[in-house]
């Protein structure tokens, strides 16, 4: 066994999530056979592209030991100022365009915690906290209150345009939007940028010890802005995919979710000391917390128990390898 | 003298530096050449980390010159330290626990490098090939956080190496490595001087790495007070030049006719840690335990206290027996612990003197519920005369004291409590010499009042200064027991080793 699997593959949380996972699919498609099917998978994908966008930015937060709460209303913000900006400049603009404009916001919405944060080294989770409730605040009295659903003819044609479509020979629909590809694009970006740039190792680096990456020449300040502007740009793409998705632009939409998703991140191991965090990681804690919102239902438990059973999987999920740890030093010891 | 500076790889002359009144270096001629091994020795505040700083480009100094390579240098800052090949390794080592091996090595020569892009089979080739160079094996992917210290060590040293470091500069190198990691570490660094790489060691436990060192550099408030050929020194001379005055040890004064038994440990075993170890400590009596690091020295010294649970066997205190693994039972039956590393285990740094003091004794002072802060306070304070603490402000944070004063206000929060048995893991690391021999001073007090001393240490002239028998542990086992007064460090030295 230990030649083959790397060592400690037992104990990391992204094995916890994954036996899991496959606990759950075994349970619900023994109590309803239909829930092995296609429709099934496309729903769940669907359900996990805003989720894991957000995920991966949450993660290269904790990775360089940082906390962001802010993100869900920088998503809402970009896309609601974006919608409103489109409706009134230019309805036609093609949906790239409007992805652009809405990307650029939520950057410029993240360069402003990057400036507390990295320039006047404020503490990370304190700066977001603030920046959640001015941005949402700004965007309610500012921008607009009202719920937008005659949305741009381009975001809408985006929502229609999709990878796969069919019915199942059950009879059930199935479709997987292209906005997926924007979860797999951001997936495959940000593995680029943590792994294979100098960049990206830098934002471990300070995770694991800011104190001996300052020793070494590392730009902390210049590390740090620019994970809050790309968390700012991917809350940004978020947003305005849930918009197009939903076919509306909601401004009370997203703020609430930020602690879901973070949930989703520490599930998949990464730590909120800093330093720890993988993308398949993430990606497993979004698919298992996007499993307990849409499927719980399936397997028999009311879905009113859905925050108890995310609490006792982060509980679990988190607990356990945190108390083996704790074992294994003692043993050490 | 005045030859020397031709082709000095560092070479400074008459630096000052002053920190608003405060000299903190004064017009101190400083030379180091290549492939030399060097001793800085002073005490804590003597300008030691000051020269460092200024070494290494973190402060500019008020006055003097520097040349490095023959070069005078007027600007120097971290970088443009670090291109000159000036190295430091800072006493935590400053490596990122969370990554591996390879890249701690390679990050900063791949930094230096301006690479935007990071790869992964340069960092791996480049840490193997210094790896071999210093013919030490340590996993490549191995995450730093999981090494021993002397590992960690190494790994600092490879990155220094790979960045092409022409002086090590090398803090407080030896305070957290056992004698044998000492030794290995040596034979790296002679290999390093066949090398043409110049080393600086920066310490107050100097005595170990003299060996190897060609000169000696000897700083007191901020001047050079001594100089000259590393032969010219041994341990008792360092530490006069150190203080400026003698510090004579004397060894603790017998054990008093017909003391009672005060710990009797019977039979404790522990799985893997150590092994039906059986011992009695007379009320009055300093014993040492020794033995090299994973020995079971400390598992034993926390099974005392109760942080490690035994498997098997018994402790009594006053003949009776207490539960084992349960800190609060021990601490209620009168055992005190002063563990190894203060700052994690010992102390709230951020806290005030007297707060920490006084947190142990919290029960003590409570009035039908509510605290006695006025009387809490008060017994602290005077704790902190008694064991002569240099605190400007009893208000101030722990973090603000010196390492020996650290050590006091932690000695002190036992005694307030009144033991009967004291545990010291390691009671003088990271003390200057100044104050180890006030804390020996300290450890034979408690012994001449009825306290039962157990000191765990592997530093041998501290054994012998306080102890009046040291067990030898090894494998977990104790191996050897040693009367105090009957050997010199050398025999004792040996007796450790075999």
């Amino acid at each position: 066994m230990s030649g083959l699997l790397p060592e400690g593959f037992w104990t990391r949380n992204e094995t916890l999530v994954a036996i899991v996972i496959i606990l759950f699919c075994i349970v619900a498609t023994l109590s309803d056979p239909l829930f092995f099917s296609a429709t099934t998978l496309t729903d769940l994908l669907r359900a996990s592209i805003v989720l894991g966008i957000l995920a991966v930015a949450a993660m290269l937060v904790l990775i360089s030991g940082g906390i962001d709460v802010s993100f869900t209303a920088v998503a809402v913000f970009a896309m609601y100022a974006t919608t409103v900006f489109t409706l009134a400049v230019a309805p036609e603009m093609p949906w790239f365009v409007i992805f652009a404009i809405s990307i650029g916001i939520g950057a410029c919405l993240g360069a402003i915690n990057g400036i507390f944060i990295a320039g006047f080294g404020l503490p990370t989770l304190i700066v977001t906290l603030g920046t959640l409730s001015v941005f949402r605040g700004f965007l309610l009295t500012f921008v607009g209150s009202q719920r937008i659903s005659a949305l741009p003819p381009e975001m809408r044609e985006f929502s229609r345009m999709m990878i796969t479509r069919g019915t199942t020979e059950a009879g059930n629909f199935y479709a997987l939007p292209w906005a997926f590809a924007a979860l797999v694009f951001v997936v495959v970006l940000t593995w680029f940028i943590l792994h294979r740039t100098m960049l990206g190792r830098s934002i471990f680096a300070i995770g694991g010890s800011v104190e001996s990456a300052r020793r070494i020449g590392i730009n902390v300040g210049a590390t740090q802005f620019f994970v809050y502007v790309y968390v700012g740009a991917l809350a940004g793409l978020a947003g305005i995919i849930h918009g197009a998705m939903g076919r509306m632009a909601d401004p009370f939409s997203l703020v609430g979710l930020e602690l879901s998703v973070i949930a989703a991140v520490v599930l998949g191991g990464a730590r909120l000391i800093g330093g720890y965090g993988t993308i398949t990681g993430t990606l497993l804690g979004v698919a298992l917390i996007v499993l307990v919102q849409n499927s719980l239902i399936v397997v028999g438990i009311p879905s009113t128990w859905q925050s108890v059973t995310i609490g006792l999987l982060i509980l679990l999920g988190t607990g356990l390898p945190a108390w083996q740890a704790k074992r294994a030093a003692a043993r050490a010891a | 003298m005045a030859a020397a500076t031709n082709g000095a790889l560092v070479d400074m002359k008459g630096v000052t530096k002053r920190y608003g009144g405060v000299t903190a270096l004064d017009g101190v001629d400083f030379t180091v050449n290549a492939g030399e091994a060097v001793c800085l020795a002073g005490e804590n505040g003597s300008g030691k980390s000051t020269l460092i700083k200024i070494l290494s480009g973190v402060e500019q100094p008020t006055a003097g010159t520097i040349s490095i390579n023959g070069t005078e240098r007027t600007n120097l800052n971290p970088r443009v330290s670090a291109a000159a090949g000036v190295m430091v390794i800072f006493q935590d080592f400053s490596l990122f626990p969370n990554m591996s091996v390879a890249e701690n090595i390679a990050f900063s020569t791949q930094l230096g490098q301006n690479r935007t892009l990071f790869d992964r089979g340069h960092a791996r080739k480049l840490a193997q090939s210094v790896l071999e160079r210093i013919g030490v094996d340590i996993a490549l992917d191995a995450r730093v956080e999981s090494l021993p210290v002397a590992h960690k060590q190494l790994v600092a040293i490879c990155r220094a190496l790979a960045s092409e470091a022409r002086l090590i500069i090398m803090d407080e190198p030896t305070t957290a490595l056992t004698e044998r990691e000492v030794r290995s570490l040596l034979a790296i660094i002679r290999r390093l001087k066949e090398e043409g790489v110049a080393v600086l060691f920066v310490s107050h436990k100097l005595a170990e790495v003299l060996e190897v060192c060609e000169k000696v550099f000897v700083l007191r408030n901020g001047k050079k007070v001594a100089e000259g050929p590393a032969t010219d020194f041994d341990a008792a001379s360092l530490t006069r030049h150190m203080t400026g005055r003698d510090v004579p040890e004397a060894p603790p004064s017998a054990v008093t006719e017909g003391s009672k038994t005060l710990l009797d440990v019977e039979n404790l075993s522990k799985d893997g840690a150590f092994d039906n170890v059986s011992f009695a400590l007379k009320a009055g009596e300093v014993l040492g335990v020794s033995g090299l690091l994973g020995s079971g020295r400390t598992s034993l010294a926390k099974a005392l206290f109760g942080l490690v649970e035994p498997d098997s066997g018994t402790i009594r205190l006053d003949g009776e027996a207490f539960a084992l693994g349960d800190p609060i039972a021990a601490a209620s039956a009168g055992i005190g612990y002063v563990p190894e590393d203060r700052l994690t285990e010992g102390l709230f740094l951020t806290q005030s003197i007297a707060r920490n003091i006084a947190v142990g004794r919290l029960d003590a002072h409570e009035k039908r519920g509510f605290l006695d802060l006025g009387a809490l306070m008060s017994e602290a304070t005077d704790w902190l005369t008694r064991l002569k603490v240099k605190a400007p402000d009893p208000q101030a944070p722990v973090r603000s004291l010196s390492g020996g004063n650290q050590q006091r206000v932690a000695l002190a929060r036992w005694l307030s409590r009144a033991p009967r048995v004291l545990v010291l893991n390691g009671p003088s690391v990271g003390v200057d010499v100044g104050s180890k021999a006030d804390i020996h001073d300290i450890i034979r007090d408690l012994a001449r009042s009825g306290i039962g001393v157990i000191v765990i240490s592997d530093d041998l002239p501290e054994l012998l200064a306080t102890c009046h028998r040291i067990l030898v542990m090894k494998a977990g086992r104790v191996v050897d027991e040693i009367a105090g007064n009957s050997v010199t460090e050398d025999e004792l030295a040996h007796r450790l080793a075999s």
